[in-house]
C-alpha cells in the first residue's frame, strides 16, 4: 500500500484545503478520506485478528483432541501437538502466523493439511456468487417496494407492502428455508431442496438450484432496506421543496425519483451496504441448511476442529469484506451529500 | 404438508408386496434383522446395472482426508470404503470372510501369528497388482511411534508384519489372539500401493475417485476391473455431505438423493408412511451409557453403582429417546446378536424399592453430579433429567450437571466420575472387552482395574475351544452387569432411509452403519 500516487492525493489535497476553488477542494477530500479509511481499515483487521486468535485459544481443546475426539489416545494427542508446533507458546505462533500471512501465505490447516488459499477461493466464489444473486433481486426490489408504499403511503398497497415484508424478516431464517423446502421441493417437486453446485455444472442448472437459498435471502434481508427506503423518502418527503415541486405541477413518480430520492440515498445506502455484508457473512445457517458449499460451513468446521490458521484466514476474510463494505457505503455516502466532506 | 391424500396410495403396493414376498420376508427376518417390505423386495431381485447413485450423508467435515488413518465418522468411512478395501471383510451373518485375502490361519497353536494368503490378480485403481508388499506397507501406516492414525490401537499387539511370499503376509503379535484377523477389518485398514500417498485415494475399490472436495461431496466411478464380481452395480456414486437432518430428509422426499443416513427414530413414523421409501435398520450398532469411574467416590462403592442401576428407568428412556427402536440394555456392553451375548443374565427392570435399599446400605452419599451434553449421545440431556426423576422416587439425588458440547470428550468424558458416552458395537466380544474394560486401555472411561478380569479376557483371547471360550465371555459379563461400573440402559438401532428403488442393502451387525459402510457396492438402482 501507499505509493506516489496517493501521496500526491494527499499533497494536493493539503495544498487545495483554502485558496483553490470548492469542486477540485471536495474532490481531493475524497480521496483522502478513502486512504484513511483504508488505513483505518487495515488497522481494524489486525485487531481482529488478534481478537479470533485470542478467541480460539479460550475454547475449550485444541486441535489435537478435537480431531481424534472420542478416540484420542494421550500418544496420538502428542504426536499430533508435536507435528504441528503446537507445544510452542500462543504468541510465539500468533507472531509467525502474521508474519507469513502478511508474506501472503496463510499457510496449511492443521487438519487435512491443505493449502488454505487454495481451499477457501472455492468457497469464497459460491458465497460471493450467492451474495450477489440475492443482492441483485433483493436490493432493486426493496427499494422499488420503498418507492411504491410511500407513492401509496396510508393505503393498502402500503399497508400489505408493509405486513409482508415485516412477516418475512420475523420469521428465523431456518424456518422460511424450511417453509420454502416444504413447497417447492417436497410438495411440488419444483425446485431442488439442496444445493450442492459444482463447477461442472451448467450455468443455467447452477442457477435454478441456488434459486431457494437465495429467496431465503432475499426474505431475510428484503424488510429492512425496504423499510428504510420508506422512512427516509417520507422523511424527505416532508420538507418545503417537495412541496414547491408538488405545487409546481410535477408528477409524484418523478418528484420521488428526481427530487426526493437522490436527497435520501445516503441512509439507504447504509443499510444496503450492512444488509450486502450479511449476506455474505451471516449466511452459515442458510449454508446449512440448502447443503450450499460456501464459506460459512467451511469455517464453522473448522471452527470445531480448532484449526486455528483456517479460523483466523476466514476471520480475515469476513472482517475484510464487513470494513470494505462499509467504507464503499461511507464513500457513496459523501459522494451523494457534499455536506460530509467537511469534517467540523 | 401432503402425505394423507397418498395414504391409500402407500397402503396397496404394500399389501401387495407383501402378499408377494411374505415368504421371502420370513426367511430375511430370521436371517437378520430386515424388517420392512421395501427391504424385502430388494432382496428378491436380481441387481440392476448402471445408473448414478446419490447418498446424502451426515458427519462430513471440510476437514476430512482420503487417508484411511483419519477417518473419524460415517461419511469418510462410506467414502473410504468405495476406494479402499480391507484385507478381510465383515459379513451380514456377523462372520469374516476375506476380500483381498484368499484364505487365513493362525501359524502357531497359540495364535500369536497369522498368515494371510491373498487373492491373484487384484488391481489397483492405476494398474498396479495387488503383492504382498501392499498390504505390509498399509499396515505400517498405522504403527509406530509417530503414527496419528485411528486404527493404531487396533495393531499396537502387532511386533512384525511380513511380505513371506509374494502374495502371503505373516502377523507376529506379541501375545496370542484368536480374534485378531478381525482387526483388519477396521475402517481405517484400506490397503493402497506400497509407497503411495493415501491422500490420493488409489486402491483397489469397486470405485474410482473422479472429484473429492472435503466437506462438500464425493464423486466416483464404477472399477471396471473390479475383482468382486457379484457387487459394483451402479455406474457412479455421488456422495454429498448433508450435516442438516432435516435438510437430508427434504432431499430424500423430493428425490435429490436415494439414501440419506442418521433418520432420527421421531421422525421414523412419518418418514416409513410415505410412498416410495424405505427405512434402512442396522439393528443395536451403538451403546447409549453413563459411565461410572468406580475409582472415584462415591462410585467405588459397588451397592451405590447397583443402587444407581435399579434407579434408571430404562423402558421410559426406550420410549421417549428411541421411539420404541432399538433395544434395552442390561448394563452388558455385548449386544444381543453377538453369538457370545450371555442370554441368561435377567434384565435388570426399574426398582424403586431396590434402589433404596442399595443406596442405603452404601450409606447414603452425597453429591452424585452426572455431567451431561449431547455430545455424550444424542438425547443425554433428556435422559439424565429422566433419569433424576426415577432415582429421586428411591431418595437417590443426583444433579444433573449441563456441560458445554464443545470439548467434550476433552475437558468432561474420562476426567468427571459420571458421565454420558456412547459407543458403536464392535464385531467381536473380545474387541468390546478389552476396548474399555481391559486395566491399560486408553479409553477404559470407567476406570475398571482387575487383575482377575485382565487375565480371563487374555485366556479367552487365545482360548480355541468354543464352549470354554464361552464360558470365560460369560463370566466377565455377569461380573460387568453386577458390579461394573458401566451403566448401559439402551442400545440403538442405525437408521437409515432410501427410496424404494435401491435394492441391495443388508445389515452387517457390528460392521456399521449402511450394509457396514459398503452401500455404495452393495447397492443398485431399480429403473
Amino acid at each position: 500500500m501507499g505509493g506516489p500516487p496517493l501521496a500526491d492525493g494527499i499533497d494536493t489535497d493539503i495544498r487545495a484545503i483554502s485558496p483553490l476553488p470548492v469542486q477540485k477542494a471536495g474532490g481531493g477530500s475524497v480521496w483522502l478520506l478513502l486512504v484513511k479509511r483504508l488505513l483505518l481499515g487495515l488497522l481494524l483487521l489486525w485487531a481482529v485478528s488478534l481478537v479470533i486468535f485470542a478467541g480460539t485459544q479460550i475454547l475449550p481443546g485444541d486441535v489435537a483432541t478435537s480431531m481424534l475426539g472420542q478416540q484420542a489416545t494421550p500418544e496420538a494427542v502428542a504426536s499430533i501437538r508435536k507435528e504441528l508446533g503446537l507445544e510452542q507458546p500462543a504468541p510465539v505462533r500468533y507472531v509467525k502466523w502474521l508474519g507469513a500471512a502478511i508474506g501472503g501465505d496463510f499457510g496449511r490447516s492443521y487438519s487435512n493439511r491443505q493449502d488454505i488459499a487454495k481451499s477457501i477461493a472455492p468457497r469464497l466464489k459460491n458465497t460471493l456468487l450467492l451474495a450477489a444473486m440475492a443482492a441483485v433481486i433483493a436490493v432493486p426490489l426493496a427499494i422499488l417496494l420503498g418507492i411504491l408504499s410511500v407513492l401509496y403511503n396510508g393505503t393498502w398497497i402500503d399497508r400489505t407492502i408493509g405486513l409482508v415484508t415485516l412477516s418475512a424478516i420475523s420469521l428465523p431464517e431456518f424456518f422460511a428455508g424450511y417453509l420454502l423446502i416444504a413447497y417447492f421441493s417436497v410438495a411440488h417437486f419444483w425446485l431442488p431442496s439442496s444445493a450442492t453446485v459444482s463447477d461442472a455444472m451448467p450455468i443455467g442448472q447452477r442457477l435454478v438450484v441456488m434459486l431457494l437459498p437465495c429467496l431465503t435471502l432475499v426474505l431475510a434481508v428484503l424488510g429492512h432496506m425496504m423499510r428504510m427506503t420508506r422512512a427516509a423518502l417520507l422523511n424527505v418527503m416532508a420538507s418545503p421543496y417537495i412541496e414547491t415541486a408538488l405545487l409546481k405541477g410535477l408528477p409524484w413518480w418523478r418528484i420521488v425519483w428526481k427530487h426526493a430520492l437522490p436527497n435520501a440515498l445516503s441512509p439507504i445506502v447504509n443499510v444496503v451496504a450492512l444488509n450486502l455484508a450479511y449476506l455474505i457473512v451471516g449466511v452459515v445457517v442458510v449454508e446449512v441448511i440448502f447443503v450450499y458449499p460456501g464459506m460459512g460451513q467451511y469455517l464453522v468446521d473448522h471452527v470445531a476442529k480448532r484449526d486455528v490458521p483456517v479460523v483466523q484466514a476466514a476471520g480475515l476474510v469476513f472482517a475484510a469484506v464487513y470494513i470494505l463494505l462499509n467504507i464503499l457505503a461511507d464513500m457513496v455516502s459523501v459522494l451523494t451529500n457534499p455536506r460530509l466532506r467537511h469534517s467540523r | 404438508m401432503p402425505g394423507s391424500p397418498t395414504l391409500s396410495n402407500i397402503l396397496q403396493p404394500t399389501r401387495r408386496q407383501f402378499l408377494q414376498n411374505a415368504g421371502l420376508m420370513t426367511t430375511a427376518l430370521s436371517a437378520g434383522g430386515v424388517l420392512l417390505p421395501g427391504s424385502a423386495n430388494a432382496q428378491a431381485a436380481a441387481p440392476t446395472k448402471g445408473g448414478h447413485l446419490i447418498l446424502g450423508l451426515d458427519t462430513a467435515s471440510s476437514s476430512d482426508r482420503l487417508d484411511p488413518a483419519f477417518y473419524t465418522e460415517a461419511y469418510m468411512y462410506t467414502v473410504g470404503f468405495q476406494l479402499f478395501n480391507t484385507v478381510l471383510e465383515l459379513g451380514p451373518d456377523g462372520k469374516l470372510f476375506g476380500a483381498l485375502a484368499e484364505s487365513w490361519e493362525a501359524a502357531t497353536p497359540d495364535a500369536s501369528k497369522w498368515v494371510f494368503k491373498l487373492k491373484k490378480g487384484i488391481q489397483f485403481h492405476n494398474g498396479k497388482e495387488l503383492v504382498a508388499q501392499d498390504v505390509v506397507y498399509s499396515l505400517n501406516h498405522h504403527r509406530g511411534e509417530n503414527s496419528n492414525s485411528g486404527g493404531k490401537g487396533q495393531l499396537l499387539a502387532v511386533t512384525d508384519i511380513k511380505a513371506t511370499d509374494t502374495h502371503e503376509v505373516t502377523v507376529t503379535l506379541s501375545a496370542g489372539n484368536a480374534d485378531f484377523p478381525a482387526a483388519l477389518v477396521d475402517y481405517h485398514m484400506g490397503i493402497g500401493p506400497d509407497g503411495s500417498d493415501f491422500d490420493k485415494g488409489v486402491g483397489t475399490g469397486a470405485f474410482i475417485l473422479e472429484d473429492f472436495q472435503p466437506g462438500v461431496r464425493a464423486l466416483t466411478k464404477r472399477n471396471p476391473n473390479y475383482w468382486a464380481s457379484d457387487r459394483a452395480h451402479v455406474d457412479s456414486v455421488e456422495t454429498i455431505a448433508m450435516s442438516d437432518a432435516t435438510a437430508r430428509m427434504a432431499a430424500l422426499l423430493s428425490g435429490q438423493v436415494h439414501v440419506i443416513n442418521r433418520v432420527e427414530p421421531r421422525t421414523l413414523d412419518r418418514l416409513s408412511s410415505r410412498p416410495g421409501i424405505q427405512i434402512l435398520r442396522s439393528q443395536e450398532n451403538t451403546m447409549f451409557c453413563f459411565p461410572m469411574r468406580v475409582d472415584a467416590a462415591p462410585y467405588d462403592n459397588v451397592d451405590l453403582r447397583l443402587a444407581l442401576k435399579y434407579a434408571i428407568d430404562r423402558e421410559e428412556l426406550q420410549k421417549s429417546l428411541l421411539v420404541g427402536t432399538g433395544a434395552i440394555g442390561n448394563d452388558n456392553p455385548i449386544a444381543s446378536w453377538n453369538p457370545y451375548f450371555a442370554k441368561d443374565i435377567p434384565l435388570r427392570a426399574y426398582d424403586a424399592d431396590k434402589a433404596a435399599f442399595h443406596f442405603k446400605k452404601a450409606g447414603s452419599p452425597g453429591g452424585i453430579q452426572l455431567s451431561v451434553s449431547d455430545n455424550g449421545f444424542p438425547g443425554s440431556v433428556d435422559a439424565a433429567q429422566l433419569f433424576q426423576a426415577s432415582a429421586a422416587k428411591s431418595g437417590i439425588t443426583i444433579d444433573v450437571e449441563r456441560v458445554p458440547s464443545d470439548g467434550y470428550w476433552d475437558e468432561v468424558w474420562l476426567k468427571k466420575p459420571f458421565v454420558a458416552s456412547n459407543w458403536s458395537v464392535r464385531p467381536t466380544a473380545d474387541a468390546m472387552l478389552s476396548l474399555i474394560f481391559q486395566s491399560d486401555a486408553p479409553w477404559n472411561e470407567t476406570a475398571w482395574r482387575d487383575p482377575a478380569f485382565d487375565k480371563l479376557l487374555a485366556d479367552a483371547r487365545v482360548e480355541l475351544d468354543e464352549t470354554k471360550r464361552k464360558q470365560i465371555y460369560h463370566d466377565l459379563q455377569v461380573k460387568l452387569v453386577d458390579e461394573g461400573g458401566e451403566l448401559i440402559p439402551l442400545f440403538v438401532d442405525n437408521l437409515a432411509a432410501a427410496s424404494d428403488k435401491v435394492g441391495g442393502y443388508v445389515p452387517v451387525p457390528g460392521g456399521g452403519d449402511l450394509s457396514g459402510y459398503r452401500l455404495a457396492e452393495r447397492a443398485w438402482l431399480n429403473a
